[in-house]
């Protein structure tokens, strides 16, 4: 009986979420206040209901409840528990129902803290989140129900795909979700400001923070998802430019240019129709990536369990979603006028250039990742995109823009000399020249060109983004009180994306992967390591048997680590998995993975060195670090004192 | 210069830039493009000789053949209409095997031999890509009379 509760609430939910869809859109039309106070309790009922859903298919799988079709299939007896948990999102309805239940979180986030705003722009907001609410929850209960049970109940499960059995699959899609997600809540505030047909500098204070968070979740959701890929596909790749990894990183690239474009918005009242623009568009993207990754339309190493038949629901949905929101564009964005101008050196045309640039970054991805569905459905051959296209065209924005983003921090508002913003420069970029130039000598003993400049795009970054509190530090005589924590956000985010770029180079310039076949006592050198293969054994997991190779892992004569990859045969699918050793560090990485025997105890092995490689992810985390350090800035938070005694005089002080 | 001058010559250099931007983004996507044959399309002369391209069939059985101690794998890529012989030199992925799926990226050497320089096989046992159930399909159509 109780997964028919699960059933049933994800009904009701739906219910609610039709009412709270529907009912303070109109009364914010009319006017009418008693509708529109409907939103709230509206959205805090689909949370309970949605979670309760969650809760009953969580707990069926807990218990090994095989009678429900989705559990036999994805669960096992033997399956260790967190993964029985963790299986719940592990493949395609349990992750949809995920979908909904963060949907409904960011809704109740939205409902909680929207006593501020006013009347009737909260209730549209929690309206339109409403009408995704409802296109989810059908898109659930009429093709992808999790509930559904099988008769007889099998006596056991067809276990989790062995692949999913990893402590990333219980952290990973759930962040990803989180920021994936959390971009409905800036395409809510923009519709809501088309219909109102009204966009006033708060309109982007609130916004904002919204945005931050769900592009934090959405950067620790990929990087984890790279760093997952990284050890799990078991072949060093931390990115392969594969669909799935494309369609979670072009609503990244759209958050970090509306991240962007808000700003302006905020401090100058300029961009405002194309801030709206890429808050729908951000969204889109969200929603085109899950399209991509459910309906199996392409082919993907990371697509699991898809169907095609869902597709249509989602490209449906997708175009009504979408679709609405651009049309309301259309008709309404003539209404959201300028407010004044900017000269060619400034903080606008900073931010204008990183915004053009990360739409060209986002167009170079889009165009790799749908190419090949265009070309199939117009007749021209299937052809997919390799990796080098992306590398290469993706290069062709991102390095400007890295070049840019060192200026663009330290450029003021409306207008700068450039003598001013190249005198405050200078000592950065000639740092970084220097460093540049000689770093990849000194650790690598020489750099091609494009390693070189690498190396300096990410050490200017780095130092372009310490510049102020460095300087501060020196002379803190004449210091103006402390940084505010959006700035200190700012300069974080920044920071992160020169150790990202630093490790991005390095590993794309460094790196040694060889395959060999050895015997045990065979020895092999890969960057200045030996590894020594000392044998294999068999040994036995949980629900796994495997072989274990023993490899000894020196330098110079002395042990470094020993390391012990696996090849495993999981019982219940009989599917092999290879499990890559790897003995981490800050300076290098270094792998071993077993491929086939050879015969005579000899074995293919794949062993690899990279350097750096963990400065993508540290990169990563900082920029998310910052995201968050930008949040806590109190002037997000005063915002409800201001709205509780909106005659104050606005506060003059503010920091972009 | 004069101000206005001084936007023209801005102006001129952005368009270069964009442009210059834009055909390097288009080269490099038009020499990435990969385009998948199966064994027949291969035969019937529809693949390019002078590209790489991804080849894609089913493992034929019994057909995969180690030297041993060495690294090199040789084995049939087939959709049952016709076949394909492929050369592999390195770690193959784990769900490489006989009756599998696979998709091969390289091109034939001079005696018709594919050699490839990258073996992508499917992380589930009951996947087939859809190119080539599709591709089986209409090999079978082929056959029949």
């Amino acid at each position: 009986m109780i997964p028919e509760f699960g059933h049933f609430a994800l009904i009701l939910a739906l219910g609610l979420a039709l009412i709270q869809a529907s009912v303070p859109l109109l009364g914010a039309a009319r006017q009418r206040s008693d509708w529109m106070a409907l939103a709230r309790p509206m959205a805090v009922g689909q949370f309970v209901f949605v979670a309760a859903a969650f809760v009953v298919l969580a707990h069926a799988f807990y218990v090994d409840d095989f009678s429900v079709r989705y559990v036999a299939l994805n669960s096992n007896t033997a399956l260790p528990t967190p993964y029985k948990i963790a299986a719940v999102w592990g493949s395609h309805e349990g992750s949809l129902l995920l979908w909904i239940l963060i949907l409904a979180g960011w809704t109740l986030g939205v409902a909680s803290a929207s006593r501020g705003l006013p009347e009737s722009f909260a209730a549209r907001v929690l309206g339109i989140l409403g009408l995704v609410s409802v296109g989810m929850l059908l898109f659930t209960l009429l093709t992808s129900n999790p509930f559904d049970r099988v008769f007889p109940p099998p006596v056991d499960g067809n276990d989790l795909n062995p692949l999913l059995q990893d402590p990333g699959l219980v952290m990973h899609p759930p962040l990803l979700y989180m920021g994936y997600v959390g971009l409905s809540v800036p395409f809510a505030f923009s519709v809501a400001a088309l219909m109102a047909g009204r966009l006033s500098s708060a309109w982007a204070r609130w916004t904002r923070p919204w945005t931050v968070g769900a592009w934090m979740f959405l950067t620790i959701g990929i990087a984890l998802g790279s760093w997952w890929a990284y050890y799990e596909l078991g072949w060093g790749g931390w990115w392969f430019w594969d669909p799935v990894e494309n369609a979670s990183f072009m609503p990244w690239l759209a958050a970090t240019a509306l991240i962007h474009s808000l700003a302006v918005t905020e401090r100058r009242g300029i961009f405002k129709s194309w801030t709206l623009l890429l808050a729908i568009a951000a969204f889109t993207l969200s929603l085109l990536g899950t399209f991509l990754v459910r309906s199996g339309i392409l082919v993907s190493v990371h697509a699991f369990a898809s169907d095609p038949a869902r597709g249509l629901f989602i490209l449906l949905l997708l175009s009504a979603i979408s679709g609405g929101a651009l049309l309301l564009y259309a008709v309404r964005a003539r209404r959201f006028r300028d407010e004044g101008g900017f000269r060619p050196i400034s903080r606008e045309s900073f931010l204008l250039i990183n915004n053009v640039l990360l739409i060209a970054a986002t167009a170079v991805v889009l165009l790799g990742t749908l190419y090949p569905l265009f070309s199939d459905a117009l007749g021209f051959g299937k052809p997919s995109v390799g990796p080098p296209y992306f590398n290469i065209a993706f290069l062709i924005p991102m390095l400007p823009l890295a070049a840019f983003v060192g200026m663009g921090m330290h450029a003021y508002w409306q207008k700068m000399s450039a003598s001013v913003l190249a005198r405050r420069l200078r000592v950065p970029a000639g740092i970084a020249l220097v460093l540049g130039v000689s770093l990849p000598w000194l650790f690598f003993g020489g750099a091609g060109v494009m390693t070189t400049i690498g190396v300096i795009v990410g050490c200017w970054l780095i130092l372009s983004s310490m510049l102020d509190p460095i300087t501060r530090a020196i002379r803190n005589r004449s210091a103006p009180g402390p940084l505010p924590r959006a700035q200190w956000g700012m300069i974080l985010a920044h920071l992160g994306v020169g150790v990202f770029i630093l490790g991005v180079t390095v590993v794309s310039s460094y790196s040694i992967e060889t395959d060999a076949a050895a015997v045990p006592g065979d020895r092999r050198e890969v960057g200045g390591y030996e590894f020594i293969f000392l044998g294999t054994r068999d040994v036995q997991g949980p629900n796994y048997q495997a072989v274990e190779g023993e490899f000894e892992v020196r330098r110079d004569g002395r042990l470094v680590t020993v390391l012990a990859p696996q090849k495993r045969i999981y019982r219940v699918q009989q599917s092999p998995m290879t499990e890559t050793a790897i003995d981490a560090g800050w300076r290098r990485d270094l792998l071993v993975a077993l491929g086939d025997p050879l015969g005579d105890g000899a074995w293919s092995l794949r062993v690899q060195y990279r350097p750096l490689i963990r400065f993508i992810w540290m990169g990563a985390l900082i920029m998310a670090v910052g995201g968050l350090v930008a949040l806590s800035d109190p002037r997000y938070r005063l915002e409800r004192q201001r709205q509780a005694a909106p005659r104050q005089a606005p506060r003059t002080a503010e920091v972009g | 210069m004069t101000p206005r001058r001084q936007r023209m010559v801005l102006v001129a250099l952005v368009a270069a830039g964009v442009i210059l931007s834009a055909g390097l983004a288009l080269r490099a996507f038009q020499e990435n493009l990969l385009y998948f044959f199966t064994p027949s399309q291969v035969i019937a002369g529809e693949a390019p000789d002078n590209r790489a391209y991804h080849l894609g069939g089913m493992v034929l059985p019994d057909s995969i053949q180690r030297d041993p101690g060495s690294l090199t794998v040789n084995f049939i890529v087939t959709d049952y209409a016709h076949s394909m012989p492929v050369t592999y030199s390195g770690v193959l992925p784990d769900l490489f095997g006989e009756d599998q799926g696979v998709v091969a990226r390289g091109r034939p050497d001079a005696n018709g031999l594919f050699v490839a320089d990258e073996i992508l096989a499917k992380h589930d046992e009951n996947y087939m890509p859809p190119e080539i159930a599709e591709a089986l399909a209409q090999a079978e159509q082929g056959e029949a009379p």
